[in-house]
């Protein structure tokens, strides 16, 4: 019963970070109607930062998250000024292709900078780890520093996002855009900059996502940030495209999903679940959980 | 007197892959070609046909598939399993006719699989179909690493992620093949790669071929006329399963030892790539992309840190100057003829 408990807790925690990488997704195929393929690496890019700077710059953890944040979000909009801009009345399938690109590009990059080789990356929450109960054979239940704060942080994000595009101009634009573009444009929304905001968001929740996952997993490498940011992509879809509860929800039942598929059927095929689950919902209930409500839309 | 033109065209086609067939092997026989471009011939023929089957789903069928290497895993394994199984059971030792009666079961598997993987897949469109191939190819790949198969005299034992099984293991979960006899030829490969050519061709200039472009350029349209929609875009997600199944085999029984993690997500970026850059919808193009891009590694080996960096870029480049209006309008200008063939169709889509 322990041990099952102890896989709920750790499948939270995996699920709070899917669910802010999720955000950014959400956010992103809402608004710009894309997938941006790239968001699983603007984390990596996010983590190599901050360890950059508590590590080798020694800076305090908070100024580091802080840095990672601002670099994604520069990068974020960057990219989407140069790659995916002048394809906004393209195809899909080049903007799609063109994401791939992008993704690849930045793995690389990451993997010229900072070598292939995996980084230690240090745990930079120091809240002490909080024992819930120990039983009888000594086995005790704890919910560790690194757990809270994930939790806390995803809890906060989508509270203060869901303000933020219920409740200010901003906000307003996006969801406007993300209903119907051209009448957005014709009431005097610049589209454009909508976009641009929206990526700038959604990386900088990646790089706090970048933070959380190394912090929780502890290693450091290139590709760190692809899995999770397809997985992330699934509970997005999970959840309900667009929707910022539904990102939340898709990404703990996602993780906990992953994590009992671990733990329970086999190591090697925790993923392979993970996917079952997306091919499923997209067969069963393409709208996802919480897709339908459509004025829930970012 | 159209269908003269495509028939006398596939005709060319066939007649260049043969010329440069003859001539490697006249440069082989001359002692012309070094060592570690010998050993790059079947992979460069492994490659052409994952391309061209590629090619057959992205651009001529309109569907981004992102796990095609989940379909040369499938005929690596399967393949490799069946032709251990032909020399334990039936002692053969004619290697060519193993090899060619292994692709054969290696494209049915992988065959199967795309009709198992199609069915839900093509019910969906754009970015989920791709990320749902992607899913599937991730899950073959997870699957096959569970997997510990034997050869036992005439019999065949399968566990799942269970090392104990009787008999030789000839593939063995996470570490992949194992003493495999190696006997691809690239005289097999050629082989392979005019198989392809000719199916392909064949497909695209035939009823069906035009009825799946149709369903590329407009699914309500071709609906409305009649056509089953689903029943072509299977037509072509199937067929060019088969073929990579088939280029798994070969490209299985030319190593002594393969791992299913070798194909993996980038193995799939890898052959789109190829299939990008030589653009999408044109077969030829894909044919030399696919023989250059893997020849030239080779060559420059010292580059191989910024491979995969420049294959990045090249994607992007590739799909935003595609994709500009007015490079567009220029290429429209200069060849108005060739609108409505296979040239550029896939982005136009």
């Amino acid at each position: 019963m322990t041990l099952f408990l102890e896989r709920i807790i750790s499948g939270i925690n995996l699920g709070s970070i899917y669910a802010i990488i999720a955000l950014g997704y959400t956010m992103v195929y809402g608004i710009a109607r894309m997938l941006n393929f790239a968001h699983g690496d603007i984390i990596m890019v996010g983590a190599y930062i901050c360890f950059v700077a508590v590590s080798s710059m020694s800076l305090p953890p908070l100024v580091g998250v802080l840095l990672a944040m601002v670099v994604c979000t520069i990068l974020g909009v960057t990219i989407e000024r140069l790659a995916y801009r002048p394809l906004r009345q393209a195809a899909p399938l080049a903007v799609l292709i063109t994401a791939i690109g992008v993704s690849y590009l930045l793995q690389n990059l990451a993997q010229l900078i900072w070598t292939a080789n995996p980084k230690s990356f240090p745990s930079l929450i120091t809240l002490g780890d909080i024992t819930l109960y120990t039983s009888a054979s000594g086995a005790s239940l704890r919910l560790t520093g690194t757990t809270i704060v994930t939790v806390l942080a995803n809890i906060i994000i989508m509270i203060a996002l869901t303000l933020f595009t219920g409740h200010t101009k901003m906000g307003k634009a996006m969801r406007a855009v993300s209903e119907d573009r051209a009448a957005a444009e014709l009431m005097g929304i610049s589209v454009n900059r909508t976009i641009a905001l929206t990526f700038a968001i959604g990386s900088a929740l990646a790089a706090i996502a970048g933070v959380l996952l190394c912090s929780s997993y502890q290693v450091l490498q290139p590709t760190t940030g692809s899995m999770p940011g397809i997985k992330a992509f699934t509970a997005a879809v999970f959840g309900g495209i667009g929707s910022i509860p539904g990102a939340m929800i898709g990404g703990i039942l996602l993780g906990v999903i992953e994590i009992l598929g671990n733990g329970y059927v086999s190591t090697q095929l925790g993923d392979a679940f993970v996917f079952a689950v997306l091919i499923v919902v997209l067969l069963v209930k393409p709208t996802g959980l919480l897709g339908k409500k459509v004025h829930e839309k970012v | 007197m159209k269908l003269k033109k495509s028939t006398v065209n596939n005709l060319i086609s066939y007649g260049i892959v043969i010329v440069a067939f003859v001539v490697v092997q006249l440069m082989q026989g001359a002692g012309l070609i070094s060592r570690s471009l010998r050993g790059q011939l079947v992979p460069i023929c492994v490659y052409i046909v994952m391309a061209v089957s590629l090619n057959l789903t992205v651009g001529i069928s309109g569907e981004l598939s992102l796990g095609h290497a989940g379909f040369m895993s499938v005929g690596v394994f399967s393949g490799v399993v069946f032709s251990e199984w032909l020399m334990a059971a039936f002692s053969m030792e004619n290697e060519t006719m193993i090899l060619v009666l292994s692709m054969i079961v290696g494209g049915l598997f992988a065959g199967i699989a795309g009709v198992i993987i199609g069915v839900p897949v093509l019910r969906l469109q754009g970015d989920y179909l791709a990320i749902v191939t992607l899913a599937f190819g991730e899950i073959i790949r997870n699957v096959i690493n569970c997997l510990y198969i034997s050869v036992d005299g005439g019999q065949v034992h399968i566990a799942f992620d269970n090392p104990n099984v009787l008999g030789e293991i000839v593939v063995n979960g996470p570490a992949g093949t194992r003493g495999v006899s190696r006997m691809s030829t690239f005289t097999v490969g050629f082989a392979l790669v005019l198989f392809t050519l000719f199916v392909v061709l064949n497909l695209i200039n035939s009823r069906s071929g035009r009825a799946i472009m149709a369903c590329r350029d407009s699914r309500i349209a071709a609906e409305s006329v009649g056509i089953n929609v689903t029943k072509y875009r299977m037509m072509a997600f199937v067929t060019s399963a088969f073929l990579a199944g088939m280029a798994g085999t070969l490209y299985g029984l030319n190593m002594s030892s393969v791992q299913a993690s070798r194909f993996n997500f980038d193995t799939s970026i890898l052959v789109l790539v190829f299939v990008v850059l030589g653009g999408i919808g044109n077969i030829w193009g894909s044919i030399i992309a696919a023989t250059l891009l893997t020849v030239l590694p080779e060559l420059l080996r010292e580059f191989s840190d910024y491979r995969m960096l420049v294959y990045a870029v090249v994607l992007i480049l590739v799909m935003l100057v595609t994709n500009n209006p007015m490079i567009r309008a220029f290429f429209a200008r200069i060849t108005p003829h060739r609108r409505g063939e296979a040239g550029k169709g896939g982005e136009a889509a």
